[in-house]
């Protein structure tokens, strides 16, 4: 049904990816979102191919939804819920890698809490291995939900303004979508408080912006993301009360903002944080149009990956 | 009495401001006789000693590493003495100082003991033990520098470790000029670079690797300068990787401090590029860092800021390197590569052959008071033959080294040791 654009092995990073490969997997998306609102959720795409999730960092919401996306293409998936701290034991990453092998898989999803764990598996297996995360790194699949769920809303990625707003240092949704936001040819801004903000991440072609109400007054997209309480221990926050006035998104702040303006957000929200209950809960938010668009990018990945023929 | 002739090779000897074509005649370990080529009377030698031809090759005297970690006592999985100095003289090395940083530390004479025995024993080049600055290492408290002396450590050094306390580095570089030793330093303010794995910039930026900024090299070598001053102390600044750092030397050699530094042939050669794709052997402290601090580490060789070219050779193995890249453990080996890549900036014109070869030989000799690093009369007979033009794979599986971590694997050499004499004697070749 669907011309296999992507020739890889495996989805590492936005980074690896062209934009045609990126507008193929989104197309694809499109096209399997319909799977998801049938009566019988399921095509028989990838019947008998089997589909490990391996995370090393507990999150159910991404962890399901790869899972859901495995079942509902007809594939087996099976999770594995790997402690980081196996490793204290003495198995090692590349342990683990080498007895996934032996069980011969077809894809391995991957969430990792050190940048760069996917690649060395990617290195030693056979199979396919999907980077889920890995520490603040690239979490791609995030950024291709991201731009779909734009896309549709917007009808287009060329040319809009995109503000991503919070902890960029730490977060591989804020790497990927502005990999993926600069590729599709919209303009990016990352706001947050400077202590939040890399140096040398204007190399990658963004705006930097440590004010969040002058910041969103052009914005087509605001990004919010996640804010790790732990930051506020150590030298990076004061605290978050004075975090969430200055940078959390509120109503009277988004007064300020385009009309049309759409906000989204990762998830899990910290409601009253980042992002007011009021926004997260306006007309303004997709928030749960990017778990839906999740599923959907995940069953064409595997699609794209695993050679999908109808 | 037998001979050892090393005939008609171009001698490069910085000490004796010397480039020619020289034979040389070893007896009983030391330097006898260095001779115009062709001097020598025709059967002289003959029949009572052995000939090297060197025709067509450079000879130099053999070369001093006062940075490197043989990890004997403790690690030798990683690397032993035994294993350690015949990568040296693969590598034309035939003296080196040894980090202190072992299991147990060397922070007393019966270690410094063992490795000297250890390396008389099995060493195929001359050891030089490094003792501790503090007690355990810990930052805390002097060691006994006296006792260390007789021991016969060359210098003293925390190196792995920073000493943070500047207290401590004060009445260290204080305390040490009663045996005219010079205080090492690994200069890194350790909370500044925190948790980081590589060089804060677009790199760390781009890989979400946590960075460790140059400030945290520099805020160190500024402290350490300030303190060699208020002192009075020989203070040698290992590893330097910033161009600020460089800066900040070269300010204080101008005002007088008694500053010396050096800086790694990594370091000299790759940025933190190296680490993009996550290669656990380009992991390193100091981290490799941008290309701007890379110009300016060769500036500094160039200009004479910067003393030695020193490897901090480490090995580490599988366990430590095949794993995530925060995980891993930091350093690279560097006694079998580091001339090869030491004469690609001769080859490319960034420094001269004599300017090189005295980073090498005749300054760490002059910092750790050593009679060697140059072919003068009665001197130790430490030399190496090199042949410039020889092209070579770097494959870790043939190096000497017990560890195989290198970033260099795989790269195309140019230059490389053909004879290494220790004491008079081949050893290597
Ligand atoms: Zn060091
Ligand atoms: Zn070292």
């Amino acid at each position: 049904m669907i011309d296999n654009a992507i020739k890889r092995k495996d989805l590492l990073g936005m980074d690896d990816l062209t934009v045609d490969e990126i507008e193929a997997v989104l197309e694809t998306a499109e096209k399997l979102k319909e799977v998801s609102q049938r009566d019988i959720k399921k095509v028989p795409t990838l019947r008998g191919k089997t589909i490990i999730n391996l995370f090393f960092e507990p999150s159910t919401r991404t962890r399901t939804s790869f899972e859901l996306a495995a079942k509902r293409m007809s594939a087996d998936a099976i999770n594995i819920s790997a402690s980081a701290s196996s490793v204290v034991k003495g198995e090692t990453l590349i342990d683990t890698a080498m007895n996934l092998e032996a069980m011969n898989p077809d894809a391995v999803v991957i969430r990792h809490p050190s940048p760069g764990a996917p690649h060395i598996i990617s290195r030693l297996l056979k199979s396919s291995v999907v980077n889920a995360g890995d520490g603040a790194h690239e979490h791609p699949t995030q950024a291709l939900l991201d731009l779909m769920t734009v896309k549709e809303k917007k009808k287009r990625l060329s040319g809009l303004q995109v503000v991503i707003v919070g902890d960029i240092t730490h977060s591989r949704v804020a790497r990927s979508n502005i990999i993926g936001f600069k590729k599709s040819g919209a303009k990016v801004r990352v706001v947050g408080a400077p202590t939040l903000i890399p140096y040398g991440i204007e190399n990658m072609g963004v705006q930097v912006s440590y004010d969040l109400k002058e910041s969103i007054k052009d914005a087509d997209v605001i990004m919010m993301l996640r804010i790790q309480r732990e930051r506020q221990e150590g030298a990076l926050l004061p605290s978050l009360r004075e975090y969430s006035i200055r940078y959390g998104l509120d109503m009277e702040k988004l007064e300020d903002a385009p009309k049309d303006v759409i906000i989204l957000h990762p998830g899990p929200l910290n409601r009253g944080v980042e992002i007011s209950p009021e926004v997260a809960d306006s007309p303004y938010s997709l928030i749960l149009n990017q778990v839906s668009n999740g599923l959907a990018v995940r069953m064409a990945i595997f699609y794209h990956l695993l050679g999908g023929k109808e | 009495m037998s001979f050892l002739l090393i005939k008609g090779g171009r001698l490069i000897d910085p000490l004796q401001a010397v480039d020619g074509l020289y034979d040389i005649v070893v007896e009983k370990g030391r330097v006898k006789d260095v001779l115009k080529a062709g001097m020598l009377a025709g059967n002289d030698l003959k029949n009572k000693g052995k000939v090297i031809d060197a025709e067509g090759l450079w000879v130099i005297p053999g070369m001093i590493d006062m940075h490197c970690h043989l990890r004997e006592p403790g690690e030798e999985y990683k690397e032993t003495i035994k294993t350690g100095t015949t990568a040296a003289v693969a590598g034309g090395y035939t003296s080196l100082a040894a980090m202190a940083n072992t299991i147990p530390v060397n922070d007393n004479a019966s270690v410094t003991d063992f490795i000297l025995n250890k390396a008389s024993v099995e060493g195929a080049a001359n050891v030089l033990p490094v003792g501790t600055v503090t007690r355990g290492m810990k930052g805390e408290s002097l060691v006994d520098m006296g006792e260390l002396k007789d021991a016969g450590v060359v210098a003293f050094s925390d190196d792995g470790r920073a000493v943070m306390n500047s207290e401590i580095m004060r009445r260290a570089l204080e305390y040490s000029k009663a045996f005219d030793l010079p205080i090492i330093s690994h200069c890194e303010d350790t909370n500044l670079s925190g948790a980081g794995v590589i060089h804060e910039g677009y790199v760390s930026a781009v890989t979400g690797l946590k960075g460790m900024p140059s400030e945290s090299e520099t805020v160190m070598i500024g402290r350490d300068i300030a303190l060699a001053e208020l002192t009075g102390g020989r203070l040698h600044i290992a590893h330097v990787s910033t161009a600020y750092g460089v800066e900040l030397i070269r300010e204080a050699k101008a005002r007088g401090v008694n500053v010396t530094a050096e800086v790694t042939p990594h370091h000299l050669t790759l940025t933190d590029d190296a680490v993009r794709g996550f290669d656990t052997a380009a992991k390193v402290n100091p981290p490799l860092r941008g290309e701007k601090d890379r110009e300016a580490l060769i500036n500094g060789l160039e200009d004479g800021t910067i003393d030695v070219i020193a490897t901090d050779h480490a090995p580490h193995s599988l366990v430590e390197k095949d794993v995530e890249f925060d995980a891993a453990s930091s350093g690279m080996i560097g006694l079998e590569t580091s001339l090869s890549l030491c004469l690609s900036l001769l080859f490319k014109k960034r420094i001269n052959l004599s300017a090189l070869i005295e980073k090498l030989t005749k300054n760490p000799a002059r910092i750790l008071g050593l009679e060697r690093g140059a072919l003068k009369k009665g001197f130790k007979a430490d030399i190496a033959i090199i042949d410039p033009n020889a092209e070579w794979v770097v494959d870790t599986s043939k190096l000497y080294s017990k560890s195989a971590n290198t970033p260099f694997r795989g790269w195309k050499m140019r230059g490389r040791v053909v004879k290494t004499i220790v004491n008079g004697k081949v050893v290597y070749g």
